[in-house]
């Protein structure tokens, strides 16, 4: 066993936490919430620029062709800074969605415009009446002579306003809850029909519900084999879920880092609040919670590129399952043990803690995936 | 012992129960079943209309304006006003400041300052918290000197609940530089509209304006708003830190908000079904229930004991401890209950964000822990 990244990553690693340390501050963030689209298309091409954009495409598609372990150093730091461009839904799931499912031809279109920053692709998956069951897709798409027509609704798209194109499922057969039957298509997110109506989220990034009506689409924006999409879908899923948990360790030792240096400085009864036992406990529970969390991120990591779904799956379940509580527990120990200043908007902690918040909702909940593993065990 | 409610209790139930959904304004309703925040003229519409009533201090002795009601019927009382969507009475007249001015200040204090709290006509805030001192809050700064027949207030109060609105604030200020902590504060109520008080937003992390900065530059007090004596401040503080803390444990509001988790539940569909049916969410939501009936009994409890004793008592930190638990622990499930939805920045997740704030205020609950195990404990 090794628990060593290589020379290449670690210098990848400290050149992406240099680059958010420089251009990620705290001030410059609050800029960016503020702007009209609420992340930085400047820093979206730096991080073009960077290669980070590119991390998952093939080289032969103008890509870095990088493993996993790359996505949780470049993820890690990000969870860190609170990067609110969209980098999870875009450079990770949409991305890998095209690379897995596109045709030559549709990656040849999309993957270097994807490396190179001119195009933004989110997934357009999830559903009300969902939750989180992959499988659930009421949205049906319809073959006509030449196409489809896709009508449905969408919940809680992530950056759908700020993408080029949706990837949006739906069903071509089979019952609502049926793997088989699912469909991508590529959808230009101004196609006629499609409609968004868009809302911040729990974590200042913006998210949209997607209703399509009658949206017609060439029978060439098919991504992948019709009614065949579940396997990638799952597979770019817990892609996405082992990105998260690099993200949620990044965002959970800021946390930790900051909470510590504020117990040390804040004085109270004549003494750094870090004195009190009781808080130096609590810390220490946060510290075993980090340290949990960053080995299943490995874990995670490592196998969520297995080809066997079944020990993917259980791997990534685990992992978002633990993440998820320490999610919960890091981040609302954060705010309390800064009393007062934790509930300010002013300070970081709590878009830290409104990030794990977030997290712990996003690709599935701490409880769905402990059923998900406990069923994967019987 | 006998835990029911007496037949007379019952009907005193029954016409709290239909006053309220005679009274209530339908606007004022629906901004507190959707968790928003009111506004100062909603906050105090609802109070004149229970003062119109009669029933506009309902925790007071009937010698100052209040309905004398024993416990238990205040409990009555704020249960059915909770569960039907009533905003909460605000606690810095009726349950700090007023009290207080019962206990310890003067005849003509009481005069001027009680029916106008019981008839919501003045607004109250509470200037205890500094910026260096919160939990340790006899370090107070802010200080009051004498000069001639009023004091000069210079200083900086923070986490000011509502102070934007607010026509009057208590505020703890020292007197007397050179004594220990405790022995050199004292307790004087200031009128908001006095040249050289400045208020300052803080916004929170859910968004929104409800706390401030008061800032004091030579601000001229009369020494007739001193409760009082000088320098015994501290005692009427901690007096009115344990009214603070029953207050606190809010069980009406936490049955009300449970049933709205249940019906958020019951909406929200899981493998084809609803959420409510799901056996691990039920069991979650059960576990919350189990103890908030416990707590309903404890508070009970406390509440008789302190109306024999006629004063609160340390146990009034496990009320706050519990019942602010307890309303975290709603407003996370009820977050979750919504699933990926969860994540909009609306009404739900941004009150669990705001909540948060229940184990830091009011005593935080590291603080009320201390006082549990040095004065119940006796370690
Ligand atoms: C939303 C909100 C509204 C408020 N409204 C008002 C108001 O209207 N009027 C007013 O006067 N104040 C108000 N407060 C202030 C509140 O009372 C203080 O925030 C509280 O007393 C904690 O003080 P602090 O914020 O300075 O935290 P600190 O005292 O710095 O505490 C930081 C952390 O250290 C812990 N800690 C401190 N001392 C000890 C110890 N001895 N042992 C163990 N742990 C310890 C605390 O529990 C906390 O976790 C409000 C606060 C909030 C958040």
């Amino acid at each position: 066993m090794d628990f060593n990244f290589s020379k290449e990553q670690e210098q990848l690693g400290e050149t992406i936490q240099r680059f958010v340390a420089r251009e990620y501050s705290t001030e410059r963030r609050k800029a960016i919430l503020k702007s009209r689209e609420g992340f930085s298309r400047e820093v979206w091409a730096q991080l073009a620029e960077l290669g980070l954009l590119a991390l998952l495409i093939p080289e032969e598609h103008g890509g870095m062709g990088a493993s996993a372990l790359e996505v949780l150093l470049t993820m890690n730091a990000i969870g860190k800074a609170l990067l609110l461009e969209p980098y999870l839904p875009s450079a990770i799931l949409g991305t890998s969605l095209v690379r897995d499912l596109g045709s030559g031809e549709q990656k040849k279109a999309m993957l270097p415009a994807l490396a190179a920053g001119e195009l933004i692709v989110v997934p357009a998956h999830g559903e009300a009446g969902a939750r989180y069951e992959l499988e659930r897709v009421a949205t049906r798409a319809t073959a006509t002579a030449d196409g489809f027509v896709l009508e449905g609704k969408k919940a809680v798209v992530l950056h759908a306003t700020a993408a080029n194109m949706l990837l949006v499922s739906a069903r071509t057969a089979g019952a609502v809850n049926d793997r088989a039957g699912i469909s991508l298509f590529v959808v230009p997110r101004d196609a006629a029909g499609l409609s968004l109506q868009e809302y911040p989220t729990l974590d200042s990034q913006r998210a949209a519900d997607v209703t399509l009506h009658e949206v017609r689409v060439p029978r060439q924006n098919l991504l992948g084999p019709e009614g065949g999409a579940f396997e990638a879908l799952s597979a770019a899923f817990d892609l996405g879920i082992a990105a998260l948990c690099a993200e949620a360790v990044g965002a959970l030792s800021a946390s930790l880092d900051a909470t510590v240096e504020y117990t040390r400085t804040r004085k109270q009864f004549g003494q750094p609040i870090g004195k009190f036992q009781v808080l130096q406990h609590r810390m220490a529970d946060m510290l075993m919670h980090v340290e949990q969390a960053r080995s299943m991120s490995y874990l995670a990591a490592m196998r969520c590129t297995d080809g066997d779904a079944a020990v993917r799956g259980r791997a990534v379940s685990a992992a978002k399952a633990l993440v998820g509580q320490a999610c919960r527990f890091v981040g609302q120990q954060s705010i309390q043990l800064h009393g007062g200043m934790g509930m300010t908007d002013e300070l970081l902690i709590s878009h830290h803690f409104r990030r794990l918040a977030a997290i712990e909702l996003s690709l599935g909940d701490t409880e769905h995936h402990l059923e998900k593993f406990a069923r994967g065990a019987q | 012992m006998d835990l029911n409610f007496t037949d007379e209790e019952q009907a005193f139930r029954s016409e709290v129960r239909a006053f309220v959904r005679g009274h209530l304004p339908g606007g004022i309703r629906d901004k507190v079943l959707n968790g928003r925040h009111l506004t100062r003229d909603e906050t105090m519409d609802w109070h004149r209309i229970l003062a119109e009533h009669g029933w506009g201090a309902p925790t007071w002795p009937k010698e100052h304006g209040g309905t004398g009601w024993d416990p238990v019927r205040e409990f009555i009382f704020e249960e059915e006003c909770a569960a039907y969507g009533a905003p909460r009475l605000l606690p810095f007249g009726l349950r700090m400041v007023g009290p207080v001015i019962m206990t310890f200040g003067s005849a003509a204090q009481q005069q001027r300052f009680l029916p106008r709290i019981a008839a919501a006509q003045d607004f109250w805030c509470q200037g205890y918290s500094e910026p260096g001192s919160g939990s340790d809050l006899a370090s107070l700064k802010t200080s009051a000197v004498r000069s001639g027949n009023h004091y000069l207030v210079n200083g900086q109060k923070t986490w000011i609940t509502l102070a934007q609105y607010a026509d009057w604030i208590f505020c703890l200020v020292r007197t007397d530089p050179a004594a220990r902590a405790q022995a050199g504060i004292s307790f004087l109520l200031i009128d908001m509209k006095s040249p050289g008080i400045t208020v300052r937003p803080i916004i929170t992390m859910d968004g929104g304006h409800e706390v401030n900065e008061v800032w004091f530059e030579e601000v001229k007090v009369p020494v007739e708003n001193r409760v009082g004596e000088e320098n015994k401040g501290w005692t009427y503080a901690k007096f009115l830190l344990g009214h603070e803390r029953t207050n606190i444990a809010g069980v009406g509001a936490s049955k009300r908000e449970l049933d709205r988790l249940k019906q958020i539940a019951a909406g929200e569909s899981k493998n084809g079904r609803p959420l409510l049916e799901d056996r691990a969410f039920a069991a979650r939501i059960a576990q919350v229930e189990i103890e908030l009936l416990a707590l309903e009994i404890t508070q009970l409890r406390v509440l008789s004991a302190e109306a024999a004793r006629k004063a609160p008592g340390p146990e009034a930190s496990l009320l706050k401890i519990k019942g602010t638990e307890i309303q975290q622990a709603l407003s996370e499930l009820m977050m979750q209950a919504r699933g990926p939805s969860g994540l909009s920045f609306e009404g739900i997740s941004a009150t669990y964000c705001n909540l948060r704030k229940t184990s830091i205020y009011g005593g935080s609950n590291e603080i009320q822990k201390n006082i549990i195990s040095q004065w119940l404990l006796k370690l």
